[in-house]
């Protein structure tokens, strides 16, 4: 029996993994080869999506990207004993693309069948769990505080304190809510995670609800990626059937169970408290702070929240220690974060690497540049309300700490690389569009300040008063930074003065279109 | 909101639902499989979407009484949603990104060639109601964009000619 790996990742769907496996099994047949199809999550090589892996005694041998075509030749190649082919890049994980990452929270991402809770302990899963049930709660949150781990949402919040807060407070009923609201552009580690190893997560979320005293929780996953919500209500089922949840679990005494709640489409709700909103029935509008969420959360009771990536990270932090994780990474950056190369770039995919790695690293070591071949102009880091950055600052280290003094943010690691045909003064505009289409209108600077945005930028893109309606964009970004009541107001100025002070001659063309033109008058 | 709605002091008033049309029946039995609890709401639009292709506008007032909330509410947490549709829209919907790590691969270009191609604009349905375009912020495929989604069936590093094959397979299947 030789086993065949075929990614189910959405990813790899989007570019024919199904097609590919259906031509694997029917060729097999043809050819009477005893073949076992797994479909395991994606090693976060994108790029080499569909990646098909045949298991030999030296290793997995990889091939990729394959298209359903080349199914054929793969055969006809001897691929079931790892022979080469065109499309063969050796052992997988000899690919240097791979081979340099430091992957703990994507340890088993890729590698394993994402339903098979035989694989998940195989590769140690479930051993932080099972050494938190036997500990104090206590205790399992100084290992969390020990090793550093910061909130991977974006906003960078010691974990630890987070959970001590709600573990200190006496209530009849504690939530758990994780945030898999993943919307940001350029972002795709949760979405990965959630379909190649939804177990880490339901791992991650158990311990933070021993941990705070909780017993039930919540995934709030955007309705964009239906697999994951697929994957997660799959595995949720198998891991109660395993009683990894439910009552009593594995005879601890603890009861946790967990729930996917889905989203429809706003942006907000990935702010934690337009979140809670959300899981409630309601308009996703944000809510003043404070009280924050983990002295009056989910249904107003002391309520957990994180990131994907924050619960993600938990299982091998109590499985290997604090010091373990710790001793990854830089400053008071500590552990590891999962970068996602994306937009104009040759190898785009996940790299799971420690703090203090740089931009350029990441866009030509990882990524070989650009998609189009032309130069790299500028990379948004963290999202659609980070900053671009221009080639000048590629050298500054991944670091919460360094980027905030270039004015950028690190946020959850994605970057979004930009050939030199963008116009800057167009993404400007867009940062500002985007917030007025996604405000939740509680707050004036963002609801309002967002529309007036686009169109002084309009104005000063179109010639008109510039001096005047370039000072009057400086004093709308501050009043939207200082006065906003969320990251979503408060952030949005991040990309737009980035562009404004890094790129000014583009803000000296005249209007592209005469749409512009029109709005400006 | 809702802690900021009155209700009488006896508590919660349960008034009887009556439903005359089959979006309404539809809507109860919906309402009814999620216990009537309305943090279930966006559950509910969802599978009414899934089941109605919209959320028809009569449906609101027999929600709002059986989940207790006023029609306010309901109508608001409807409309707030990007996703949630109030009209009828096309047999399959095609949501093309316009995110970033899209626009630094050409998604308008994409988005100006689609809205070509079916003769409407993003938001709009073809005349023979076969597809809907809509543009979405991010589907998570950003290593491979640009990136497009028919229903739940997710499309990578989508150019004009692939956009063409996709619509021409989904007019073939209207077709027969």
């Amino acid at each position: 029996m030789i086993t065949v790996f075929v990614p189910c990742d959405a990813a790899a769907l989007s570019m024919g993994a199904d097609d590919v496996a259906t031509a694997i099994a029917s060729e097999a047949k043809k050819r009477k080869a005893n073949v076992r199809i797994v479909r395991n999550g994606s090693r976060g090589m994108l790029y080499l999506e569909p990646l098909v892996e045949v298991e030999t005694p030296k290793g997995r041998v990889a091939y990729g990207p394959v298209a359903a075509k080349d199914v054929v030749s793969l055969f006809d190649a001897g691929f079931l004993e790892g022979k080469s082919h065109k499309l063969g890049h050796g052992l997988t994980e000899e690919i240097p693309y791979f081979k340099n990452q430091e992957r703990l929270t994507f340890a088993r991402c890729g590698i394993t069948d994402p339903f098979s809770l035989e694989d998940y302990r195989k590769y140690g899963g479930y051993d932080g769990l099972a050494k938190a049930l036997a500990m104090k709660p206590i205790d399992i949150i100084n290992e969390v505080t020990t090793s550093g781990l910061r909130g991977r949402g974006g906003a960078g919040f010691p974990t630890g304190i987070k959970w001590k807060t709600v573990h200190d407070l006496a209530s009849n009923q504690k939530y758990v809510a994780c945030n898999a609201d993943e919307g940001d552009s350029g972002t795709f580690a949760d979405r990965m995670l959630m379909e190649g190893d939804p177990f880490c997560l339901i791992e991650g979320m158990t311990i933070a609800a021993v941990a705070g005293g909780a017993t039930k929780g919540y995934i709030y996953v955007r309705s964009e990626y239906p697999h994951s919500v697929h994957n997660l209500r799959k595995a949720i089922e198998i891991a109660r059937e395993a009683n990894w949840l439910g009552d009593n679990i594995q005879g601890s005494g603890y009861s946790f169970d967990l729930f996917v709640r889905m989203g429809a489409g706003a942006y907000i709700c990935g702010e934690e408290t337009s979140m809670l909103e959300s899981i409630e029935g309601k308009r996703g509008l944000v809510r003043y702070k404070p009280p924050i969420p983990a002295i009056e959360g989910l249904f107003g009771k002391p309520t957990i929240i994180n990131n994907v990536m924050s619960f993600a990270a938990v299982p091998i932090i109590l499985a290997k220690g604090g010091e373990f994780y710790k001793n990854y990474g830089v400053g008071r950056s500590r552990g590891t974060l999962a970068f996602q190369l994306a937009g104009n770039i040759k190898r785009g995919g996940l790299v799971e690497k420690a703090f203090g790695v740089t931009t350029r690293q990441l866009i030509e070591d990882w990524g070989g540049g650009t998609h189009s071949g032309r130069p790299a102009r500028a990379v948004q880091v963290g999202g659609p309300l980070g900053a671009y950055l221009p080639e000048s600052k590629f050298d500054v280290p991944m670091d919460y700490e360094e980027f905030v003094k270039i004015d950028a943010m690190v946020g959850h690691g994605g970057l979004v690389v930009f050939d030199d045909t963008v116009d800057m003064a167009q993404q400007a505009r867009f940062a500002m569009e985007f917030c007025a289409i996604e405000s939740c209108g509680k707050c004036t600077p963002c609801r309002i300040g967002s529309t007036r945005g686009v169109e002084v930028i309009d104005k000063i893109i179109a010639d008109i008063d510039r001096e005047k309606n370039v000072a009057l964009l400086e004093d709308l970004c501050v009043t939207m930074t200082d006065g906003s009541l969320c990251a979503l107001g408060g952030l949005t100025p991040l990309p737009v003065r980035s562009a404004l002070h890094e790129f000014p001659d583009d803000f000296h063309k005249p209007a592209p279109n005469k749409f512009l033109a029109d709005a400006a008058e | 909101m809702a802690k900021n709605v009155t209700r009488s002091p006896k508590g919660p008033r349960k008034q009887e639902v009556k439903a005359s049309t089959p979006a309404q029946v539809a809507a109860l039995s919906i309402c009814a499989r999620h216990g009537n609890k309305p943090d279930e709401l966006l559950e509910i639009f969802h599978e009414m979407q899934h089941e109605l292709g919209y959320v028809p506008e009569d449906t609101l007032p027999v929600i709002a009484t059986a989940l207790n909330r006023s029609r306010a509410e309901i109508y608001g947490v409807l409309t707030f949603y990007h996703e949630f549709h109030r009209h009828p829209v096309g047999k399959h919907i095609v949501k093309i990104c316009r995110a970033e790590a899209c626009q630094s691969m050409g998604t308008e270009e994409l988005c100006r060639h689609a809205e070509a191609r079916l003769n409407i604009p993003l938001g709009g349905t073809t005349a023979d109601g076969t597809v809907t375009i809509e543009q979405v912020f991010c589907l998570g495929n950003c290593a491979l964009s640009p990136a497009v989604m028919v229903g739940e069936k997710l499309y990578g590093r989508v150019d004009p000619e692939r956009f063409d094959e996709i619509i021409a397979g989904l007019e073939k299947e209207a077709a027969e």
